[in-house]
């Protein structure tokens, strides 16, 4: 098939204005579909990072203690115990801590103690969640360090971490000193060493405590023993998986973070399905274009196709010549659109410096080889009907036009 | 010896009442190496017995053979190759393909048979366009020549396979009487060299005077 090579690339630097409007017409399909690649993965890598991947994707938990039973005497009042006050814990739990590491799925563990607890300063007193942290894994799970507007996430020993919105209500800054107590009444006196934002005010930032593990120890009077071990994976979605190995090897109950974020997922999936329906306009708009034209092609070109086959070319080979201008275009427009999203990405802030506020574009998504591929097999099977239109042309007829 | 033979050929265009019977039971035998003039009147049906002969055209009925060959129940295919091989075509308007040269029109009917543009076929070619006295003009775009140089660019091209049968339809046509003569002392030369066969279309007496026999049609047959 080198001649009908021959032949559709001479039809198409014949006509060069209309070849390039052509190519122009698929380049600009194309990148649009690596333009949606990117925007629709840069997204959801963006809302994952922001919500599930700064969670934890397996969680071991201690079960709930189950309160004092209080058997109610006749003429007097049954009282249920506050669940709260409890601090359920893993008495075993740190030991299964290097076995779950060497798991080839983890990316990092965060052994943890965790309970209810007030923060006081002078007069002003503020609930808050503690959470006690292993020093060196403050950014484990939740990137603490890529939210910190003052001080360090380094937990040292009588260190706390509170967020933008607490410290602002309590009046505090940077290097005060706080009382936290426990709802068991233990108390402990903290310096403030590091103030983070993650979100707009409310839920973290206004009601989280860091500190670190032996100071939670101390406040939940837990010498030894875990409330939790928090357990990100590399790929959040093998978490299921994950969740069933962990629970084998070590008897512990554990839950993955899709129990709780199944509806994220939907939303993720509704996200990249929306993707899809546009890259598919994007492909069949190439596809429409490339065959309209071929079609034009086809009807201006029938005296010439006349002459072809009048010399002996076989339909097989006339079709053959436009299957290749078909080809050409997908080619030529491929590349050039894959060159252009390129091009315009570059731009772009890379996936590990998205930001708020910024368009979260992942240039390493765009899908270029993809791109290419469908584009050429789109202008292929575009040009198969203006190719049989040009093979069923009668030769007499056609060379008497 | 004989070339081809056509016996009873029948040609209908249309059906029912609006039925054109153009040939009416045509015969004709052509030897090898003749240099025959087909002559009629306008609707005589030359232009279609030169398309059936060409097998651009399948006859509603009769027999056409040529070269032992049965055309008439050969497939599509089989024809397409039969007349890249064995039949050359001459028509009254050049039909030079505009986005090729003067050599790349002679040799396409070579190239799509082997695939490709050999050195020998553009060697052939050249040969073809200097017999033609256009070796000045191998690889001049095709557009760029003049009617007289495009016909005989057509000529060379209808040459290229060094088939045993050209056909040409009106040849001249399309002429000045300097460059008709100039076209059809070419045909006659290489009919001679070569002993091609050419069976020439034309209402020209002066042209038909220059072949060896001459064929008259009327009325769907061969009159004379």
């Amino acid at each position: 098939m080198l001649y009908a090579l021959k032949i559709a690339s001479r039809y198409l630097t014949a006509s060069k204005a209309q070849t390039a409007l052509l190519v122009l017409g698929v380049a600009v399909g194309v990148f649009i579909f690596i333009f949606m690649s990117a925007l629709i993965g840069g997204l959801a890598e963006f809302i994952l990072s922001r919500t599930a991947g700064d969670i934890s994707h397996v969680t071991i938990e201690a079960e709930e203690i189950d309160p004092v039973l209080l058997l109610a005497l006749p003429g007097e009042v049954l009282l249920a115990q506050e669940t709260a006050s409890e601090t359920a814990d893993l008495r075993e739990a740190a030991g299964f801590i290097p076995l779950i590491e060497a798991l080839p799925e983890v990316r990092a563990v965060s052994p943890q103690i965790t309970g209810a607890g007030f923060l006081r300063r002078g007069t002003k007193v503020a609930q808050v969640t503690v959470t006690g942290l292993e020093a060196g894994r403050e950014s484990a799970i939740l990137n603490l360090d890529s939210y910190m507007v003052e001080g360090d996430a380094r937990l040292r020993s009588g260190a706390v971490l509170l967020g933008r919105t607490l410290v602002d209500d309590m009046g505090l800054a940077l290097g005060q000193t706080v009382v936290l107590q426990s709802a068991d009444g233990v108390e402990v006196a903290l310096t403030l060493t590091g103030i983070y934002q993650i979100g707009t005010g409310g839920g973290p930032d206004r009601r989280m405590a860091y500190v670190s593990l032996p100071t939670a120890r101390t406040l939940f009077a837990m010498p030894q023993g875990l409330s939790r071990i928090e357990i990100k994976l590399f790929d959040l979605y093998a978490a299921d998986a994950v969740t069933l190995r962990v629970e084998g090897l070590t008897g512990l109950p554990a839950t993955s973070w899709t129990e709780d974020g199944a509806q994220l997922l939907e939303a993720l999936k509704a996200q990249a399905q929306t993707g899809y329906f546009l890259k598919t306009f994007a492909m069949i708009t190439i596809i429409i274009g490339v065959a309209s034209a071929l079609l034009l092609s086809t009807y201006r070109r029938r005296p010439e196709i006349g002459i072809m086959r009048a010399m002996g070319a076989s339909r097989l080979f006339v079709v053959g010549v436009f299957v290749t201008q078909g080809a050409l275009i997908g080619v030529l427009g491929g590349l050039s659109g894959a060159v252009l999203g390129y091009l315009a990405l570059l731009p772009f802030p890379t996936r590990d410096a998205f930001r708020s506020g910024t368009l979260p574009m992942d240039i390493t998504q765009g899908s270029y080889g993809l791109a290419i591929t469908l584009t050429v097999i789109g202008a292929i099977l575009a040009s198969i009907l203006p190719a049989r239109a040009a093979a069923r042309v009668d030769p007499v007829t056609a060379i008497g036009q | 010896m004989s070339l081809l033979t056509v016996t009873d050929l029948v040609k209908t265009f249309g059906e029912g009442d609006t039925a054109t019977r153009v040939l009416r039971g045509l015969n004709l035998t052509l030897e090898k190496g003749q240099m025959a003039a087909l002559l009629g009147p306008s609707g005589s049906g030359k232009s279609t017995l030169l398309t059936i002969l060409g097998t651009l055209m399948q006859p509603t009925s009769g027999a056409h053979v040529m070269l032992g060959v049965d055309l008439t129940t050969a497939t599509d295919a089989e024809q397409t190759a039969f007349r890249n091989r064995h039949i050359g075509f001459v028509f009254q308007f050049h039909n030079l393909l505009p986005d090729f040269t003067a050599l790349e029109n002679v040799i396409f009917p070579t190239a799509i048979r082997e695939g490709r543009e050999t050195a020998a076929a553009r060697r052939r070619g050249a040969d073809l366009l200097t017999r033609m006295g256009l070796a000045e003009r191998i690889d001049y775009p095709s557009t760029n020549l003049s009617g007289g140089q495009k016909q005989r660019v057509a000529v060379a091209r209808a040459l290229m396979n060094a088939p045993e049968l050209v056909l040409a339809d009106e040849p001249t046509g399309n002429l000045d009487r300097a460059s008709a003569l100039q076209v059809m002392e070419l045909i006659g030369q290489i009919n001679r060299d070569e002993g091609t066969t050419f069976l020439i279309s034309t209402h020209d007496e002066k042209i038909a005077a220059t072949c060896t026999r001459q064929i008259i049609v009327g009325d769907g047959q061969v009159t004379g």
